[in-house]
Order: structure tokens, then C-alpha cells, then sequence
């Protein structure tokens, strides 16, 4: 069976017990992440999820040696987990204590707490190494995470963790949205920021510590991150954006371990990192809302409509246009002839531009806190902003004004 | 004279008159390090009143407020929200933070920063229902932008940042407002709102507390003030307390006489 007919048949879960499990475990890790990875993003500290992961390597080596020591399998993947939550709880509170206590700000806690936790646990792997029992661990796969021999019960621990990490992340939404907006505001109303800060960290430190095995601990942050980055182009919506990120997440993770299930020596961690960030490139160039091809083609659609509006309001000012764009726009609209003067569909466009611009000029003099008056982009033609009445009026004070002025002259 | 006296003196004053009022501040002191941002203030502010707290930058105006509220810890001093500690009061006081303290990039439209407002009585779990979405949206007609509603929240003009946070506090329904510089950058349209919808409260009953330092509105729009730099200078309705004098005090050399003179202070 080949790597195409496999992945096919991983992907709807055909492929056997195991893989389908472990592709269902990655998938609600990454369901979970992405969704408190959605919060870390918007407070704004995806580098503190990285110290966090980091800080996570001597744990492991640890409670490799401890559990050695004490005779069972250094392996058990309970115990590794324990051991990597314990140490990545220390960094996470000495970035906490460095920033607080200290002068130094956060980025340079973050810096010195990520390295030293690394350079020990780099340091203990290497120790583990020259163990007699230690040769076979693997725990290098730690690293970048592996698929490869994961036992059942290791999926099944990962696939539930991440389930109620995500629900934890539903429970918490609203103080969680009001902290990362707005912590000031949030105090007053009685959050208590501070331990909602602290389970926002858990909330990374849980998917980091059962994440391990997967993605591993370099590349996690990417998984927290990416997705909820990937969701802001589709929404302007805390809420819906939660809910995308943890799709993309899920996604991500699922596709990912399927991959590279399907193909051994692919490690597991790149290659749903690298799934997330195809979500991510669809999302930045295609997504209709804040996407680059929408946002240029909004963008060069509005300058049409500006070159268009100056150039009939010049043509009702009877005033030569320069403007290379606006000649060409209005060329093709039919409104001038090739020698620059205006059609008979040109001068009632022109005409009903100035009128309109007219109209605006005495609004904004007659109504300065309407809201029509706040939300117009100077394109827009009054009939669609005010009302019948208003507009009424308006016509009345233009008509007033000149009967003045012609009294005048 | 030892301060020490005049601490207790007032605080019996503070005792007797204003058991209940909605802020009583003894002693106040907050510091950033060890240089102190506001330094042993002491303020009651009457109900039903409306307060301008007044001193140039950096006097500790903003950093008053926040530790009377908690949102920065104090070093010493007392605060009590209607007669009360402020998490036993909470519900009855609303506070608009600066425009400034938040990105406006925040994935939330108009009425989700409005919805806000309403999570102390929606609670954690439950979800919105029309009736909020009505409260809410009765908020924002307030001050004039439910026109808005949908509009995502970058979008919008700095006067208009500022009305939506002060719609959130409508929502709250409190009794008491506490305003840090509304009227800091905003357009004229938006002043006029603002001022409008504080002087309703008031109509109402409320109680409403702003950082202000546009001198020349002051006696419009408010009826008392509280001339702050770093220590309290003078406390008291804006006849006899916003004088020439009380602002030189404050303000030190840094507000030209010729200024003063344009107020037209008695």
C-alpha cells in the first residue's frame, strides 16, 4: 500500500485501531490548544507559553531518573507528565516573580528562565544517556514529539486531557475575554486578574504537558499559537474566533499525526505545525474579512470610487482633470469623450454628485452630532445614510440659503 | 503641627457627616517603587454629586482613582465604597478606564464591549438572551452610537472608543461612575454627549467622579472639585474651592497667571 493510499485511509480512520486513536488524540490536543492558545494570543504572551514549554524538559529527565531509581520503567508516560508539570509550573511562577519583584520585564524572564530550564534538561538527557537503563528511553522524542510505539493508554490519557482542557477554556470564557480586553476594568468588576492570568498559564502548561508526546516541547507554542493567529482573519468575534482556532487546531493536529503516521520517518511535531501554517497562509491571503487579496481588492475598489467621485465633481466645477486614473475610469464609465469632455451621461452623474456633495455640506453644518454624519466615508449618497425627512429639510435649508444669496446679489 | 492631627481631625469629620457616602478616602498612598504617585490623600465625595479631579500631569489624578478602586494595590490608607470595603460595594459602582489602556484591535464588536457590562449579572455560565442584547443596545442609544452596534470596535474614532466605554458602564447600572479623562481627545460631538448622559445620572440620584484637566469646563460641568498633586491641596464645591489660589497651589508654577485670569475665578 503506498503513502497515498495510507494517508487516504488513515485520514477516515480506516487505517487500524492504533493510528485512528492516536490521530483522534492529536486532533482534540489540538482542539485544545488552539482554543486557550486564542486567550494567550489575545493577552498577548505566546512568549510565556514558550518559557513554559521549555521549562518542561528537566521534569522529564527527572522523573525519568526518579522513576528508574525506584525500580519501574522510567517510560511511564503518567509520570513523565507529572514531572514536566511540576518543573514547568517553577518557571512559569519565576518569570511571574522575576517580572514582579525585579526591575527586568517580562521578555527578559522569559529569556533567562526558557534557557537555564532548557540548557538543565538538555543536560540530564545527557546524563540519562550514559544510564544503563536510559540507552532505550527516547526521550529525545520529547523534543519534537513521535507517534511512533505510542501505546494506547497514552493516546487515550492525551485525548482526554485535551477534551477537558478545552472545557475548561469554555467555562472561563467570559472572564478570560475580560482580562486580556481589559484587565482595569476587569478588577473592578470583581475578577480577580491575577488567578485568571495564572489559569490562562495552566490552561497552556495542561496542553503543553500532554502535548509532549505528540507535538513535543519545541514546537507546542507553534500549536497554541498559530491557530488562534490563523482564526482573527475570518472574525472580529472573541467568541467565534475561539471557536475557529480550535477547529484549525484540531485540524492541524489530526491531518498532522495522520501524515506522519503514514510514513514513519516523518516526525509527528513539524509536520502538524507545519498543517497549522497552511491553515494559517490560506487564512491570511484568502479569508473574505481581514485576508490580503480581500483587503487589497476592498482597498483598490475604494480608490476607484474616490478617483471616480473627484473626477465627476470636477467635471460639475467645469475644471480640466489631470488624473491619469480618473480619466481612465471615467472613460470607461462612458462619462467623457477622448478629448476630456463630458458626456450627456456624464454631466447627470456629475451633476448628481454635486448635488449630493451639496447636500452633505449642509448636513454636517445643520446636523454636526448625526450619526450618518460620523459614519460617512464620503462616497456614500446621503439617501442611503438618512432619512426621507431629514433629507427633506436639508433641501428646504439648501433652497433657503440660495434665495438668500440671490437677494443678496 | 503634626500632619498626624490633621489626619484624625478630619477623619471624625469623616466619621460623623458622610457615613454612607460613596467614597470616603483616609490616607491614601500609592507608590510606583518607592516614589510615591499619590501621598496620604484624603477625599469623601458627597452623593448625588459631581466630582472633577483636578492637577497637572503626572500628579497622581488616574493613579488616585485606581487605588481607590483596588486596581492598584495602595501602600496605607483607608477606602470605603458606601460605607463599605469595595468588594462588598462592588456592584454599585461602575468605572471607565482611559481609552488608552486597551488595543482597540481586539476581536469584539460595538455591543460585545457593551455586553460586557452586563457579565456581573448574567453570571459565568449562562448565555445572552434578547433582553440583554435590548439593555445593551438601550445603552448605546445613550450615547448616541447604536447606529454602531455592529461595527468592529478598531474601527472606530477615539471619541467614539470612549462613548462605547462609557455605554459599558451604563449597562452596569451603578450608582456610582468613576471616570478617568473622558474628555481627553475626543471631538466636540462626543463632549456633548458625554456631558449630557453625566449630568442625567446626576438627575438621577447618581454620583459621578471624573479626571478632568480642561480647566475652562470645569464650572460647567461639575459642581465640586478635588485639586490633587500627589498630596490632597483642596476639596470642596467648585464656588469656593476652584480659586486662583488653590490652583496656584496645585499646579505650581507650571499654570501661567494670565491662564488663571481667563477663568474668571471669583
Amino acid at each position: 500500500m503506498g503513502f497515498g493510499d495510507y494517508f487516504i485511509s488513515a485520514l477516515f480512520l480506516q487505517a487500524g485501531y492504533n493510528s485512528a486513536l492516536v490521530a483522534i488524540g492529536a486532533g482534540l490536543l489540538g482542539l485544545s490548544a488552539g482554543s486557550a492558545g486564542a486567550f494567550i494570543f489575545l493577552r498577548k504572551r505566546a512568549l510565556v507559553s514558550d518559557a513554559i514549554s521549555h521549562a518542561t524538559l528537566p521534569g522529564v529527565g527527572l522523573a525519568f531518573i526518579i522513576m528508574v531509581a525506584f525500580g519501574s520503567d522510567g517510560r511511564w508516560l503518567p509520570g513523565l507528565i507529572l514531572g514536566s508539570a511540576i518543573s514547568s509550573a517553577i518557571g512559569l511562577l519565576m518569570v511571574e516573580w522575576i517580572t514582579r519583584k525585579t526591575r527586568l520585564t517580562e521578555d527578559a524572564a522569559i529569556g533567562a528562565v526558557l534557557s537555564v530550564f532548557f540548557g538543565f534538561g538538555i543536560v540530564l538527557l545527557t546524563v540519562i544517556q550514559t544510564m544503563s537503563s536510559g540507552r532505550q528511553a527516547g526521550l529525545e522524542n520529547f523534543l519534537l514529539g513521535s507517534t511512533a510505539g505510542m501505546l494506547i493508554s497514552e493516546a487515550t490519557t492525551i485525548a482526554v486531557a485535551g477534551a477537558m482542557a478545552a472545557g475548561f477554556v469554555f467555562l472561563l470564557r467570559r472572564p478570560m475575554t475580560l482580562v486580556a480586553f481589559d484587565p482595569e476594568y476587569a478588577a473592578t468588576t470583581g475578577v480577580n486578574v491575577r488567578n485568571i492570568d495564572l489559569a490562562m498559564m495552566g490552561l497552556a502548561l495542561i496542553v503543553t504537558v500532554i502535548g509532549l508526546k505528540i507535538v513535543g516541547l519545541i514546537l507546542i507554542v507553534a500549536l497554541l499559537i498559530i491557530p488562534p493567529v490563523a482564526a482573527r482573519f475570518w472574525t472580529n468575534q472573541v467568541g467565534k474566533m475561539i471557536g475557529i482556532a480550535a477547529v484549525i487546531g484540531g485540524l492541524s493536529g489530526y491531518v498532522g499525526a495522520v501524515l506522519s503516521a503514514a510514513h514513519a520517518a516523518l516526525p509527528t511535531g513539524p509536520i502538524i505545525v507545519l498543517v497549522a501554517f497552511g491553515f494559517f497562509m490560506i487564512s491570511a491571503l484568502f479569508s473574505p474579512l481581514r485576508g490580503g487579496l480581500a483587503s487589497a481588492l476592498r482597498h483598490q475598489r475604494f480608490q476607484r470610487r474616490v478617483h471616480r467621485r473627484q473626477g465627476l465633481l470636477s467635471l460639475a466645477r467645469r475644471e480640466p482633470i489631470y488624473d491619469g486614473l480618473t480619466i481612465r475610469i471615467l472613460r470607461r464609465a462612458g462619462m467623457i469623450r477622448a478629448d476630456g469632455v463630458a458626456t450627456a451621461r456624464g454631466r447627470i452623474a456629475a451633476e448628481k454628485a454635486a448635488h449630493d456633495e451639496a447636500r452633505w455640506a449642509m448636513a454636517r453644518r445643520m446636523l454636526p452630532d448625526d450619526s450618518a454624519i460620523e459614519r460617512y466615508d464620503g462616497l456614500t449618497p446621503i439617501e442611503r445614510m438618512m432619512t426621507p425627512d431629514q433629507i427633506a429639510e436639508i433641501d428646504r435649508m439648501i433652497h433657503n440659503a440660495q434665495t438668500t444669496q440671490g437677494a443678496k446679489a | 503641627m503634626s500632619s498626624a492631627k490633621l489626619v484624625a481631625e478630619s477623619g471624625k469629620i469623616l466619621d460623623v457627616a458622610s457615613k454612607d457616602a460613596p467614597l470616603t478616602v483616609r490616607g491614601l498612598t500609592v507608590s510606583y517603587g518607592n516614589k510615591p504617585a499619590v501621598f496620604s490623600v484624603d477625599a469623601s465625595i458627597p452623593a448625588g454629586s459631581m466630582t472633577a479631579i483636578i492637577g497637572p500631569n503626572g500628579a497622581g489624578k488616574s493613579t488616585f482613582l485606581k487605588g481607590a478602586l483596588g486596581v492598584v494595590p495602595s501602600l496605607s490608607g483607608e477606602v470605603r465604597i458606601f460605607g463599605k470595603l469595595f468588594e462588598d460595594a462592588r456592584d454599585r459602582v461602575a468605572y471607565v478606564p482611559q481609552r488608552a489602556s486597551v488595543d482597540w484591535d481586539f476581536p469584539a464588536r460595538v455591543i460585545d464591549v457593551v455586553l460586557m457590562g452586563l457579565y456581573g449579572s448574567v453570571g459565568l455560565f449562562r448565555l445572552w438572551r434578547a433582553r440583554h442584547r435590548e439593555q445593551a443596545m438601550e445603552c448605546l442609544k445613550r450615547v448616541g452610537m447604536a447606529d454602531f452596534a455592529d461595527r468592529q470596535i478598531g474601527q472606530l474614532s477615539g471619541g467614539q472608543q470612549q462613548r462605547v466605554f462609557l455605554a459599558r458602564a451604563l449597562a452596569q447600572n451603578a450608582e456610582f461612575y468613576l471616570l478617568d479623562e473622558p474628555f481627553a481627545g475626543v471631538d466636540a460631538a462626543t463632549e456633548r454627549a458625554i456631558v449630557s448622559v453625566l449630568k442625567e445620572l446626576k438627575s438621577e440620584g447618581r454620583t459621578v467622579v471624573c479626571v478632568h484637566h480642561d480647566l475652562s469646563t470645569v464650572a460647567e460641568y461639575f459642581d465640586r472639585v478635588l485639586l490633587i498633586n500627589v498630596r490632597r491641596i483642596a476639596e470642596g464645591p467648585v464656588e469656593t474651592t476652584f480659586t486662583a489660589e488653590n490652583l496656584q497651589e496645585t499646579y505650581g508654577g507650571r499654570l501661567a497667571a494670565t491662564h488663571i485670569d481667563e477663568l474668571h475665578l471669583a
